[in-house]
C-alpha cells in the first residue's frame, strides 16, 4: 500500500520534471494582452500621427506624397513599428522572470534557449525580408510578412512551450495570407493580427494557467 | 509480487537519480546549471548523483567550452534509457495491481 503511494508519487514527480524540462512554462499570459495593447497603440499612431487619420489606404496616400515626404513616413511607421516590438519584448521579459521568480525558478533555462533558437531562425529571416521589401518599395507586402513570419515563429515556439501558442501561429499565418490578399488594408490586419489575437490569446492563458 | 518488483532498479531509487533520468529522456542533452535549476538540488549533491549515474553507464558526459567557460553537459545512454523505461513500466505495473 504504502509502496503504491510512492510510486504513484514518483510517476507524477516524472512526468512534471518531463514536462518542466522541455517546455518554457515561465511565459504569462499578461504579456500577450500587453503586446496586444502596445500593437493597437502603435496602430493608433500610425493612423492619427504619422498617416494623419483616414489614411487606411496608405498605397493612395503614399502615392499623393513627394519621394521625400514618403521617406519620413517610412522611418516613422518602422520606428512605431519597432517601438511596439521592443516594448512588447521587454515587457515579456520583464513578466516572464517574474513569473519564474514566483515560482521559485531561473528564467535562463535550457529550454529558454531553444525556444529563443527556434523563434528567432523565423523572425530574423522575416526581418530580413522585410528590409528587402522596404527597399524594393514592396510596401504593401510589409505587414503580411509580418505577420507570417512572426506566425511561423510562433508555430516553432509551440515545440518548447505552452502549447497553445501553436494555434495562435496558425491564425497570425491565416491572417497575413488574407492580408496579402487586400494589401491595402494592411493596417487593419496588423490591428487584429497583433493586436486582438494577442489579447484574445493572453485572456484565455491567463484564465486558464494563472487566474 | 516478486516479479512486480524486479523491473525496479535499484539505481533509480532516489529521487535526484530520478529527476535527472526524466530530465534527460525528454531532451537530447541537458547542462549542469539547467538539471540543477530544474531540480532544486545544490551542486555537490547533484555532482555526486551524477558521478554515480555515469558510473552504472546510464548518462554520458559531454564537455566543451561555451566561449571561455567549460560547460558540462549529460544524455542519457541507450542502456540507461532502456532501464529507464523498465522501471516506469515497473513503477506503473505496481500502481495497476492496487
Amino acid at each position: 500500500m504504502d509502496k503504491n503511494i510512492t510510486s504513484a508519487d514518483e510517476l507524477k514527480t516524472i512526468r512534471r520534471i518531463m514536462e518542466e524540462s522541455t517546455r518554457f512554462l515561465s511565459l504569462s499570459g499578461l504579456s500577450g494582452i500587453f503586446a496586444g495593447l502596445f500593437a493597437i497603440a502603435g496602430a493608433m499612431v500610425a493612423w492619427f500621427l504619422i498617416l494623419r487619420h483616414g489614411s487606411v489606404r496608405y498605397d493612395e496616400f503614399f502615392r499623393s506624397l513627394s519621394e521625400k515626404q514618403t521617406l519620413v513616413l517610412r522611418w516613422q511607421l518602422i520606428i512605431d513599428a519597432v517601438m511596439v516590438l521592443v516594448l512588447s519584448m521587454l515587457l515579456t521579459l520583464w513578466l516572464s522572470k517574474r513569473k519564474a521568480k514566483l515560482a521559485g525558478k531561473t528564467l535562463w533555462t535550457p529550454v529558454l534557449r531553444r525556444l529563443v533558437v527556434n523563434m528567432m531562425i523565423p523572425l530574423v529571416s522575416g526581418g530580413i525580408f522585410i528590409i528587402i521589401l522596404l527597399i524594393q518599395n514592396h510596401i504593401q507586402l510589409i505587414v503580411p510578412g509580418m505577420l507570417i513570419f512572426y506566425g511561423l515563429a510562433l508555430v516553432n515556439a509551440g515545440k518548447f512551450t505552452y502549447g497553445e501558442i501553436f494555434y495562435l501561429g496558425i491564425l497570425e499565418i491565416i491572417t497575413g495570407l488574407i492580408s496579402s490578399i487586400f494589401p491595402a488594408f494592411g493596417i487593419y490586419f496588423w490591428t487584429f493580427g497583433f493586436g486582438f489575437l494577442h489579447i484574445v490569446y493572453g485572456l484565455f492563458m491567463y484564465r486558464k494557467y494563472e487566474a | 509480487m516478486k516479479d512486480l518488483i524486479s523491473g525496479l532498479n535499484k539505481v533509480f531509487e532516489s529521487r535526484i537519480r530520478l529527476g535527472v533520468m526524466s530530465v534527460l529522456m525528454a531532451n537530447e542533452s541537458y547542462d549542469f546549471n539547467g538539471l540543477k535549476d530544474t531540480l532544486d538540488v545544490t551542486d555537490g549533491n547533484l555532482a555526486s548523483h551524477l558521478k554515480a549515474l555515469e558510473e552504472k553507464k546510464m548518462i554520458r558526459v559531454n564537455k566543451q567550452f561555451i566561449g571561455r567557460k567549460p560547460n558540462t553537459s549529460y544524455s542519457a545512454t541507450k542502456e540507461g534509457i532502456r532501464l529507464f523505461q523498465q522501471h516506469l513500466k515497473a513503477l506503473e505495473d505496481l500502481i495497476k495491481t492496487q
